[in-house]
């Protein structure tokens, strides 16, 4: 148990350090690389509660995937070899004040909460916890409906993105 | 249990009998034990890539004609050997302008990615890693990170070629895991789980013949992700120098080419494991050593069909690598990993030999229907695949006859 605690303050520790430098670092190049350091974090995070699961896919989308797609488009929209622009515009000071409000706020709102100070309860773990999560995502008694209509989201979004894609072609031709 | 039906079991059970009679409590022996296995396997997994290298280029040689490496001891076999001491010992040159924490971390990420699909790989009955139950998703996760050693090492080189390569490779790489993920999920499917130990013990029938198709596109698109040829666009020499390791020398490099080689011999046992029943033959659930040698030589085929493919296929354009996976691959999968969930759920109840044989048949029928369209697309565009053939031999003559004057 000693041994699980030492490991999430080590990785909790890596990924704010990680998250922090996305945001801060010059180079947007760099701040991808580190962002796939705060996502392969999550992935351990994941791995701690064994929920196997969940981790591999973390590291199938988000790195794998996400983190590629996001480093394709800084390298192909920035100059990725030389890149270091402002990292500050006009409304820096304002959106601060608003982080530190939201940061107040809700600081606030967990300390009043008595589970903030208490250690978490480890939860039951069901061995199979893939089977549970296919048969609630595919029954119609459970999680169908929504998961269906998440699906017609990204597909309306795909298409969206197919229409503005192609627009510009289908005016050529028109020419 | 005794040491010649399975000699890994009996080895770690002896080893931690040993560390446990020093004093130590057995859960720790046994941790220690693991520790040490950990170890082992990485360390004869990259040996191992001496033979591989040394058998791939003795097969290509003899596909082309040529004897291959005969030199250094007999048949060549000590050549891997010299290759590896003389990389070893060449200067590490680090170009200027390099970004340098990713050019070092891309070698490194590029090999773990590979020696990270050995933990599920299951060897025989009673050996293997890890079976976690998302194996078969675990082989694509850790296939993923090798990508992105492709794409650090393109970008910190400070190299216009490699950066174009890590491009086109990269590109490649995220296409093709579709129709490969598509494939996979067809055995997972039938097996019902997705531990690799699960899948194979469920194939007392081999799924390569409940499921040609996913089996085809599996082995096609894992070709593909290793990069080889006909898929190797990242050692265009003509067009991007040497790819997106350009800018690599001495041992660095030598972490590309031995995590390349490794990933195609991977890729075969993976292939082995979901769809030619891995160490399954008779008599391997009493003698685990059978199955391992099963499983070794089951996989020794498929890799061989792979370097078959290497020594013999001329190179894609990067077009037409887009083409065959999103036009071709992607849908084919698709309606292979539909049809194959579809006739599950349909056939549930029936006797084993109707369900395999009304499988089969989906597959071939998708196949027609792929074959009769791509037929008549083609005609369409005024492709004929015989007169591509014609001219091909026609050029190969013609070369042919070139050398023969010279």
């Amino acid at each position: 148990m000693i041994l699980d605690q030492v490991i999430f303050l080590i990785t909790a520790l890596v990924i704010i350090i990680a998250a922090i430098l996305v945001v801060s670092v010059p180079k947007m190049i760099h701040a991808a690389l580190w962002l796939i350091l705060a996502l392969a974090g999550i992935a351990v995070l994941f791995v701690l509660l064994q929920a196997s699961f969940f981790a591999v896919v973390q590291v199938i989308v988000y790195i794998g995937a996400i983190a590629v797609l996001v480093i394709f488009a800084v390298m192909l929209t920035r100059k990725a070899m030389q890149d270091d622009g402002p990292q500050l515009n006009r409304y820096s000071v304002l959106a601060a004040a608003v982080c530190l409000m939201l940061f107040v706020v809700l600081t606030g709102m967990l300390l009043s909460w008595d589970g903030a100070s208490s250690l978490p309860v480890n939860p039951a773990v069901h061995p199979d916890t893939i089977i549970n999560l296919g048969e609630s995502l595919t029954n119609p008694q459970g999680y169908l409906l929504p998961f269906e209509v998440a699906s017609i989201l990204l597909l309306a979004a795909l298409v969206g993105a197919i229409f503005i894609g192609r627009e510009h072609r289908a005016g050529k031709e028109e020419e | 249990m005794n040491f010649l039906s399975d000699p890994v079991t009996f080895i770690g059970n002896w080893l931690t009998g040993l560390v446990a009679n020093l004093g130590i409590p057995k859960e720790t022996a046994s941790a220690w034990v693991t520790g040490v296995a950990v170890g082992i396997l990485p360390l004869l997994a990259m040996l191992w890539v001496l033979v591989l290298i040394w058998y791939e280029r003795k097969v290509i040689g003899r596909l082309q004609d040529r004897p291959g490496p005969n030199r250094v001891g007999p048949f060549g076999l000590i050549q891997p050997v010299a290759d590896m001491l003389k990389i070893f010992i060449k200067e590490h040159i680090l170009p200027a302008g390099i970004d340098r924490i990713p050019y070092n971390l891309a070698p490194i990420l590029a090999v773990g990615g590979v020696l990270g699909m050995w933990i599920v790989v299951p060897f025989s009955a009673t050996v293997h890693g890890v079976d976690i139950n998302v194996g078969a998703l675990y082989v694509i996760a850790v296939g993923a990170i090798g990508t992105l050693g492709i794409i650090f090492a393109g970008y910190s080189s400070n190299n216009k070629y490699a950066l174009l390569a890590a491009f086109r490779v990269v590109a490649q790489l995220i296409s093709y895991e579709i129709p490969m993920v598509l494939a996979l999920l067809v055995p997972v499917l039938l097996a019902r789980s997705m531990g690799m130990n699960s899948i194979v013990q469920a194939q007392p029938v081999w799924f390569i013949l409940i499921a040609p198709l996913a089996a085809l596109l599996f082995f096609i698109s894992s070709i593909a992700e290793v990069g080889r040829s006909p898929f190797d666009l990242a050692e265009a020499e003509s067009e991007i120098v040497a790819g997106f390791n350009t800018e690599y020398s001495g041992l660095k490099f030598g972490m590309f080419y031995v995590g390349e080689f490794l990933h195609a011999f991977t890729n075969s046992l993976i292939f082995t494991a979901l769809f030619l029943g891995g160490w399954q033959g008779p008599g391997a659930e009493q003698f685990p050593i059978l199955g391992f040698i099963y499983f070794f030589l089951k996989t020794v085929v498929v890799h061989f069909l792979g370097i078959a493919i290497r020594g013999s296929m001329p190179r894609f354009r990067i077009d037409q690598v887009m083409q065959l996976n999103w036009k071709l691959f992607t849908p084919i999968a698709l309606a292979a990993f539909s049809s194959a969930a579809l006739v599950e759920k349909l056939a549930t109840n029936w006797a084993d030999a109707a369900r395999i044989g009304i499988h089969f048949l989906v597959n071939m029928i998708i196949l027609g229907v792929v074959v009769l369209i791509g037929g008549r697309v083609f005609r369409a565009r005024g492709i004929r695949l015989d007169a591509l053939a014609q001219r091909n031999r026609a050029a190969v003559k013609f070369s042919m006859e070139k050398s023969h004057d010279s």
